[in-house]
């Protein structure tokens, strides 16, 4: 089966190159590192909160183009998010904001921000 | 580039995959991971299940008599193809289950201080069972390196090697870097000392030759899906003396003499290896990879594989931001060959020449630590070759990776 190369679209590329939100944050509420064992991505992500809400949000990674481009798409899309809103993102949330489905191949690397922030969130 | 060894169009006419859907668009370029499987392999396996589908070394009645002559011939064959005898070939599931034999023999026979010599290219398989020995027993491992050709630092090896050392275990061609090892020569310093030899021949088996008196390794390691025969199927060859004193890894049915509540005695070698109902299809079917490779000649598959490894390495080197990823030259290496695109991740890339029907391998290649040793945090891009490829699925690969660079502003 042979893959559609849609998922290198220009803003995809562009978030790859110039990752939005990326550093790293002091007395981060999370903070959470994870690896892709099979291709070695990874993503750190640290985030604030003001009361209930994501007040401030940062990420460092390294990897492929889709596992930092939906990295650096979730973390602007998670500001003001609540804690119950983070916890309940999905898989289908990450495909809406990359704008194509990911296949098995490449599921993992699509998955690795939003693991990142989930299994952060749930050591607080 | 010159006339190849091998005529690939006659080759395809074996490997269904070519006369599928695929057929115009499929460049295999994965072999190192598993090879295609050629028509008498799956007519082998298919007679077993349509015509004498029966246990082995059990019933007594024809189809079992006729399942357990096929499934022994099998252990003539693989002894014969790697030059060894017939009761020293042990069937597993795989390289990775053949090593682990070995290293869980070992266990109790190794105490703190002993030395365990790797290679620092070895695959996970040939590393994390000795790791596990190592904490078990207190036992130290050490790494040969390698030089920055990326060919085994023999001097360093000389130094490693010593009165301490009770095993080395080293891989006969990196599934890395394409290296071959000068395993014979490393078999000698470890002998001197006593040591125990294992080698790892996964990716060597069936591209080049493979002869244990050569090596004169005390075991080899090696899968059936690497070299044209089914999955689940592999070998491990242990010198005689060797078998009859190392412990079995499971225990069970067939595996046994005589068995009492409390008490069970062990089957000869190799069967005392054997547990439960082997692979027998499986295993007939790898007796079918055999004869197939032996066809065709192991030679004549490893001049087509140097011819088209030499191409390969000259059309990478032709593009701007390719780097080759081990020894550059065809002398001393097999048809795997990795290489990192400056600015481009091996999955981006992998997922981009996918769409071309280009199927190569990217990532760590189960060998994590040599990668990052070698500072490639990302892992590298991996083409690999075998008996069914020729030089339009390498250029094939090159327009893939300027088509990705174009993609990647590269």
């Amino acid at each position: 089966m042979n893959t559609d190369l849609d998922m290198y679209r220009e803003n995809i590329l562009d978030h790859y190159r110039e990752p939005h939100n990326v550093g790293s944050l002091t007395d981060a509420a999370v903070h959470h590192k994870e690896l892709n064992p099979s291709c070695g991505d990874t993503v750190e992500i640290f985030i604030k909160f003001d009361g209930d809400r994501v007040s401030e949000v940062s990420f460092i990674g390294q990897g492929c183009a889709i596992s930092q481009a939906a990295a650096s798409l979730l973390t602007d899309h998670i500001k003001g998010m609540s804690t119950a809103e983070l916890t309940a993102l999905t898989q289908q949330d990450i495909f809406d904001l990359l704008g194509f489905p990911v296949g098995m191949t490449r599921l993992r690397c699509a998955l690795l921000g939003l693991k990142t922030v989930q299994v952060g969130l749930q050591k607080i | 580039m010159s006339k190849l060894s091998l005529t690939t169009a006659k080759i395809h006419q074996d490997f269904p995959m070519y006369s599928s859907e695929h057929r115009g668009h499929f460049v295999y370029l994965d072999s190192a991971s598993s090879s295609q499987t050629p028509r008498p392999v799956l007519d082998a396996v298919n007679a077993y299940y349509e015509t004498y589908r029966a246990n082995v070394h059990r019933g007594m009645y024809q189809a079992s008599e006729t399942a357990t002559k096929e499934y022994e011939a099998v252990r003539r064959m693989v002894a014969d193809f790697i030059f060894a005898k017939e009761d020293e070939i042990i069937f597993t599931r795989g390289t990775t289950e053949s090593l682990n034999i070995v290293a869980n023999g070992f266990v109790e026979r190794l105490e703190a201080g002993d030395e365990i010599v790797l290679t620092v290219m070895e695959h996970h398989a040939n590393l994390v069972p000795w790791q596990q020995v190592a904490k078990k027993t207190g036992c130290i491992l050490r790494f040969i390196p390698l030089r920055t050709d990326y060919t085994i630092d023999i001097d360093a090896a000389r130094r490693l090697i010593g009165p301490k050392t009770k095993i080395l275990a080293v891989t006969l061609a990196s599934n890395v870097l394409g290296t071959i090892v000068p395993a014979a020569e490393l078999a000698k310093l470890a002998h001197a000392h006593s040591a125990v030899v294992v080698v790892d021949a996964a990716q060597a088996i069936g591209h080049i030759p493979v002869d244990v008196r050569k090596l004169d390794c005390d075991f080899l390691a090696f899968s059936g899906h690497k070299m044209y025969g089914p999955t689940g199927t592999g070998v491990l060859y242990g010198k005689k003396s060797m078998l009859q004193t190392l412990d079995p890894l499971l225990f069970g049915g067939d595996m046994i003499r005589e068995v009492s509540f409390e008490n069970a005695t062990w089957n000869d070698v190799p069967w005392k290896f054997e547990a439960g109902t082997p692979n027998i299809g499986g295993v007939i079917g790898l007796g079918a990879a055999v004869r197939y490779v032996q066809k065709i000649g192991v030679q004549g598959i490893a001049a087509h594989e140097a011819q088209l490894t030499a191409y390969a390495l000259q059309k990478l080197t032709e593009i701007p931001s390719v780097t080759i990823i081990g020894p550059n030259v065809t002398k001393e290496r097999i048809g795997v060959v990795s290489f990192d695109v400056a600015g481009m991740h091996p999955h981006d890339l992998a997922t981009i020449l996918d769409a071309d029907g280009v199927c190569v391998r990217g990532g760590h290649h189960c060998a994590m630590p040599l990668l990052r040793s070698l500072g490639h945090m990302n892992g590298t891009t991996r083409l690999s070759l075998s008996i069914i490829n020729d030089e339009k699925d390498i250029e094939a690969l090159a327009a893939g990776i300027l088509k990705a660079k174009k993609i990647f502003r590269i």
